[in-house]
């Protein structure tokens, strides 16, 4: 199966995402933000990374960019695409997925491991409802709000993929960064655009075992692979 | 046409106002056999202050070793770079952003890690890692605590954006740089050994061409007025020479950069740090053996209205200034745009050895760039011995009450668990992405950090690793400044080698108060010739590094803090080790022995509020012994975790790995001293060691062969850290809960 | 000196909206406890950003609601000062 990854000029995860579908024995391509079209890939990730710099809010700029008609149109027609970190910002801002991502509540930035409750499934997990699964967090701005009416709405259509929780699954509300209900992920009605905050390109490599203890992270691209290769 | 001249009174007047000496003055102007311009003076003031000449400290820093096995290029480059196998290089260099963070934490940290960032990838490596060295005042002041989070929030900043991990460094807190915070940043490149590229211009005729950011007014003077000077109450009113970072700017940089070398479209790359165009151009030239010659008006400017010499001395950040050949113009033109990229000709190689300023047709400075570089003064500065090392030195410690019963001690050892130097630094390296790249195999929280060697997402992943650690105890260098250099590197090398690395050389920043003080002297060539010695001794060279005068404020020195940053190479990275315990029921061993040695302690330091004291021995040959014995075992594959032993003694070391293990020990101390010897004494050459029950006569085995003293201890288990005596007697009894919650709340 | 007959400068302040939390202010309505400050209801902190050229308020009004502001979390208010 081959990924496209998207490259702007501020990712910096591009080549972490490369690294752990490449170890799990997949193609991949780098796609430039420039491009119109995204060429023959089956799925796209966006990357972790400061997009164009992100001064002005993550992901805002991005949004306009070429590629992200390539991918708005790959998306449309079903394509699976993962957002991950800034992919999930710039996801909500290409309103691809519903709602923003806003400053920590602690207004620091956060990069350590955490413990995901896996809420329902998507093109890009499907694990029981309940499975805990470690991956860790890397962003300062990764706060996930909305309205209440599309929050109501993500819970009716179980659209919330991942919700932060403590490492048994329990205590679901304490985000460690603020969010919404605990969203750690979240995935649009068609269930093929997920946007998550943690980072699964880090936990897939089993070096990460010796700074998580687990290699969480894999799931999110096998279940890609099981299902479109 | 040349540019208006000055009167022989006026450049005299306007060159002691920009702090140099009259008889550096008189120096200039025989060099030039005429009296210097403006741009001039402004240029030779920059690259021969004590910053960019390193004129108080020359001589006595060729004390170092510099060669080695591995070395590929030592000093006098943007970065010293080591072999590390199988083609594979890494480049590394730590270096001081004291002053500029101490009026404006966030940008002065934040310009910092972009500044030694540069300094990596202009060697054609491309940044894996940043450590950081900071030191603050104690955290009860709040201007302190702003400080402390500032610099941590711009280290982040800047280097979250980049996609370099930050993956360990160590903080203090201590009166003695209450008005001079220490912001020293280091990072490490990785290239292939061929892909070296040094920072020189050549090829008369070629273009000078300057990749980047704009050129403004910011930082004009950095390294003359914050660098080398002392600090007084008016730093305030210093804040418009403080730079402001643009992390965004400096990813693409590197990326264009690396993209440029490695298609070899670049003659010779380095970058603007400080003194900016004048430092960056002449020190091209300079080891080109060319001349230059630069039009400040093909400049981009960020403001109108900028003299010549305002362009030549700007700190603006994240620029680059690269030599081209005309074949190879329009592509280094496409790549840049490629990356959002400014790039514009300012310049050619010329065979004069001149460095010739002009603005258009009128030419402002034309000086023999080698008198910028290389021909500053060389200062030999007076030295006295300072008094108080002798009254310090003989305090006698047992004067003190010492705790003595199981209650009072675990209360001792919970108060250094929750001590500001001794506990978790979490709240800190949460802040820092330290894992972008995956290649970080042993995150921050333990002695050193590792470092996969791969080619994340590029090119070829391996099985080598590095590991990497900073130290620098600046209360020991200023109770014993030889031996306290001696103890930083002996400490750095110690944390690499419980990692599972063979120390392979060394990057210093040597942070000291004013040099032209003869005390300050003294304390500075005892360290660097302490730390010197140390150097042979453990064979490994210095290959970069920056010192740092003035840290002053009020009128007194910082402790003197020469910190080292020490590389080290695994073969292997599954033999990283953490300092966690394991598995219950491994055997708990002591590699060294313990003797009283409470001087300068943490100890001393927390619980009676003194620095004072004979610092403890340091026997070199021992120090080598232990370290080589456990990258044996480690090697051979027979322990399960390892932690140095130092700041707050063995208690804290054995708290430690059971609080990050989550289960806790049953010890027994096998020595006659008294009770807060044996717990808290902060004696040399120590590390704690677990191995499986089953490898523990191997273990010992490997010990006594190497001639290394050691003890078993106890072993790993139970839900307590329980330290006893020889006798039976219970020295600490604390639940492992107890010590985590006083060690991981401190700095929360 | 340019010219400036046909530019109009304007003053945007951008926001939170009503009802999302702005985790900046409730930062600095902490501080300002912390240090003695009292009798404070609510502090909320946004963008303001200066705008010249030869634009209409309709324009700005667009790349507000495109680029400089994001409607899902933030509010703007456009104020044309010459």
């Amino acid at each position: 199966m081959r990924f496209g990854i998207v490259r702007f000029p501020g990712s910096n995860c591009e080549q972490d995402v490369a690294h752990a579908v490449t170890y799990l024995e997949q193609d991949f391509t780098y796609i430039w933000h420039e491009e119109t079209s995204l060429g023959e890939v089956d799925a796209v990730v966006l990357p972790g990374g400061f997009s164009y710099g992100d001064y002005l809010r993550c992901g805002a700029v991005a949004r306009f960019s070429p590629v992200m008609e390539a991918v708005t149109r790959f998306a449309h027609e079903g394509g699976p695409v993962l957002g991950i970190c800034n992919g999930f910002q710039i996801l909500t801002e290409a309103r691809l997925l519903p709602g923003a991502l806003i400053r920590n509540e602690q207004m620091k930035f956060i990069c350590k491991p955490v413990s995901l409750r896996v809420e329902a499934s998507c093109d890009w997990l499907d694990k029981p409802q309940g499975t805990v699964l470690t991956v860790p967090i890397n962003h300062g701005e990764g706060n996930y709000v909305c309205d209440e009416r599309t929050l109501a709405q993500l819970h009716a259509s179980n659209q919330v993929i991942v919700r932060y929780c403590a490492p048994d699954g329990s205590d679901i509300a304490r985000a460690p960064n603020g969010a919404t209900d605990g969203i750690a992920g979240i995935c649009n009605e068609q269930r093929n655009v997920f946007g998550l905050m943690p980072h699964p390109e880090r936990v897939t490599d089993p070096i990460s075992e010796n700074n998580t203890g687990c290699t969480d992270g894999a799931t999110f691209f096998t279940t890609v692979i099981e299902r479109f290769a | 046409m040349c540019a208006a001249e000055l009167t022989p009174e006026r450049a005299l007047e306007l060159a002691v106002e920009l702090g140099l000496k009259p008889d550096e003055y008189e120096r200039i102007a025989e060099i030039l056999g005429r009296t210097p311009t403006i741009t001039e003076l402004y240029m030779y003031s920059l690259m021969w202050s004590e910053h960019c000449s390193y004129k108080h400290s020359r001589k006595h820093l060729s004390l170092f070793p510099t060669k080695g096995p591995h070395v590929l290029q030592g000093p006098g480059e943007n970065a010293g770079v080591i072999s590390v196998g199988d083609g594979w290089a890494v480049a590394f260099k730590m270096e001081s952003h004291n002053h500029p963070s101490a009026i404006e934490p966030y940008e002065g940290a934040a310009t910092g890690v972009g500044g030694i960032i540069r300094d990596i990838f202009t060697m054609g490596a491309r940044p894996i890692a940043s450590l950081n060295s900071l030191r603050f005042g104690t955290l009860d002041s709040p201007r302190q605590r702003y400080l402390l989070e500032g610099a941590v929030a711009g280290i982040g900043g800047y280097g979250n954006c980049l996609g370099v991990p930050t993956v360990g460094g160590e903080v203090y807190f201590e009166k003695a740089y209450e008005g001079n915070c220490l912001i020293n940043a280091m990072a490490i490149g990785l290239m292939r050994e061929e892909n070296l590229i040094r920072a020189q211009a050549s090829g008369v005729g070629n273009h000078v061409v300057l990749i980047g950011s704009t050129t403004g007014r910011d930082g004009i003077g950095g390294a003359s007025v914050l660098a080398s000077q002392e600090f007084d109450e008016g730093a305030e009113a210093k804040r418009p020479a403080v730079q402001v970072g643009d992390p965004f700017e400096e990813k693409l940089l590197i990326e264009a950069c690396l993209e440029l070398l490695e298609r070899r479209l670049l003659v010779g790359l380095g970058d603007l740090g400080a003194a900016g165009l004048t430092s960056s151009a002449s020190e091209m030239a300079s080891r080109g053996g060319v001349g230059l010659d630069i039009d400040v008006a093909q400049v981009p400017r960020r403001e109108p209205n900028m003299q010549p010499f305002e362009v030549m001395v700007s700190e603006s950040q994240e620029r680059m200034l690269a030599v081209v050949e005309p074949s190879h113009l329009q592509e280094v033109f496409d790549v840049c745009t490629r990356w959002g990229l400014r790039s514009t000709v300012i310049g050619t190689v010329t065979d004069t050895g001149n460095f010739v300023v002009r603005d258009a047709d009128v030419v402002h400075a034309e000086i023999p760039a080698r008198s910028l570089a290389d021909d500053a003064p060389i200062y030999d500065p007076a030295m006295s011995r300072p008094a108080y090392l002798d009254e310090l030195a003989a305090f006698d410690i047992d004067t003190l009450e010492h705790p003595v019963t199981v209650e009072e001690l675990n209360n001792t050892l919970l108060t250094l668990l929750g001590s500001a130097n001794i506990c978790s630094r979490r709240a800190i390296y949460e802040q820092y992405d330290h894992q972008v790249q995956n290649n970080t195999v042993v995150v921050p929280g333990s002695d050193a950090a590792v470092i996969r060697i791969g080619d994340t997402g590029r090119g070829e992943m391996t099985e080598r690793a590095i590991a990497a650690a900073t130290d620098g105890n600046g209360r020991y260098v200023y109770l014993n400044p030889y031996r306290g250099a001696q103890i930083a590197l002996a400490e750095a090398t110690r944390n690499v080698t419980c990692a599972g690395g063979e120390p392979a050389a060394v990057t210093d920043c040597l942070n000291f108060g004013n040099p032209e003080k003869p005390e300050v002297y003294w304390t500075f060539y005892e360290a660097v010739r302490g730390l010197a010695d140390a150097c042979h001794s453990f064979e490994v060279p210095v290959i970069s590094g920056n010192v740092s005068f003035y840290n002053e404020s009020f009128g007194n020195p910082i402790y003197p803090t020469p910190i080292v940053g020490v590389v080290g190479l695994l073969d292997h990275v599954d033999e990283a080790c953490t300092l966690a315990f394991k598995h219950v029921g491994d055997t708990i061993i002591l590699v060294g022995e313990t003797a009283a040695e409470l001087g300068g302690s943490e100890y001393l330091n927390t619980i009676h509020g003194m620095v004072a004291g004979e610092i403890p021995a340091l026997d070199l040959e021992r120090e080598r012994a232990v370290q080589q014995a456990v990258r044996t075992l480690i090697r051979t594959g027979l322990l399960t975790a390892t932690h140095d032993c130092s700041d707050g003694g063995i208690a804290v070391a054995l708290a430690e790995s059971a609080i990050v293990g989550g289960m806790g020990c049953t010890v027994t101390l096998p020595t006659a001293l008294a009770p807060h010897e044996s717990l808290f004494s902060e004696t040399q050459s120590r590390v704690v060691v677990t191995c499986a029950p089953e490898d523990r006569v191997c273990v010992l085995d490997t010990l006594c062969a190497a001639a290394v003293p050691h003890h078993i201890l106890g072993e790993v288990g139970g839900d307590h850290v329980s330290i006893n005596d020889t006798e039976g007697t219970s020295l600490i009894d604390v639940p492992v809960t107890a010590c985590a919650t006083a060690w991981e709340s401190a700095l929360q | 000196m340019t010219d400036t007959a046909s530019k109009t400068r304007y003053h945007i302040y951008v926001t939170s909206r009503e009802g999302i939390f702005d985790p900046a202010g409730a930062t600095a309505l902490r501080g300002l406890g912390q240090i003695g400050f009292t009798g404070i209801d609510d502090v909320k902190i946004g963008k303001f950003i200066e705008l010249e050229g030869d634009v209409s308020a309709e324009q700005v009004d667009e790349m507000c609601a495109k680029l400089l502001a994001n409607p899902v979390i933030e509010d703007y208010r456009i104020v044309e000062v010459g």
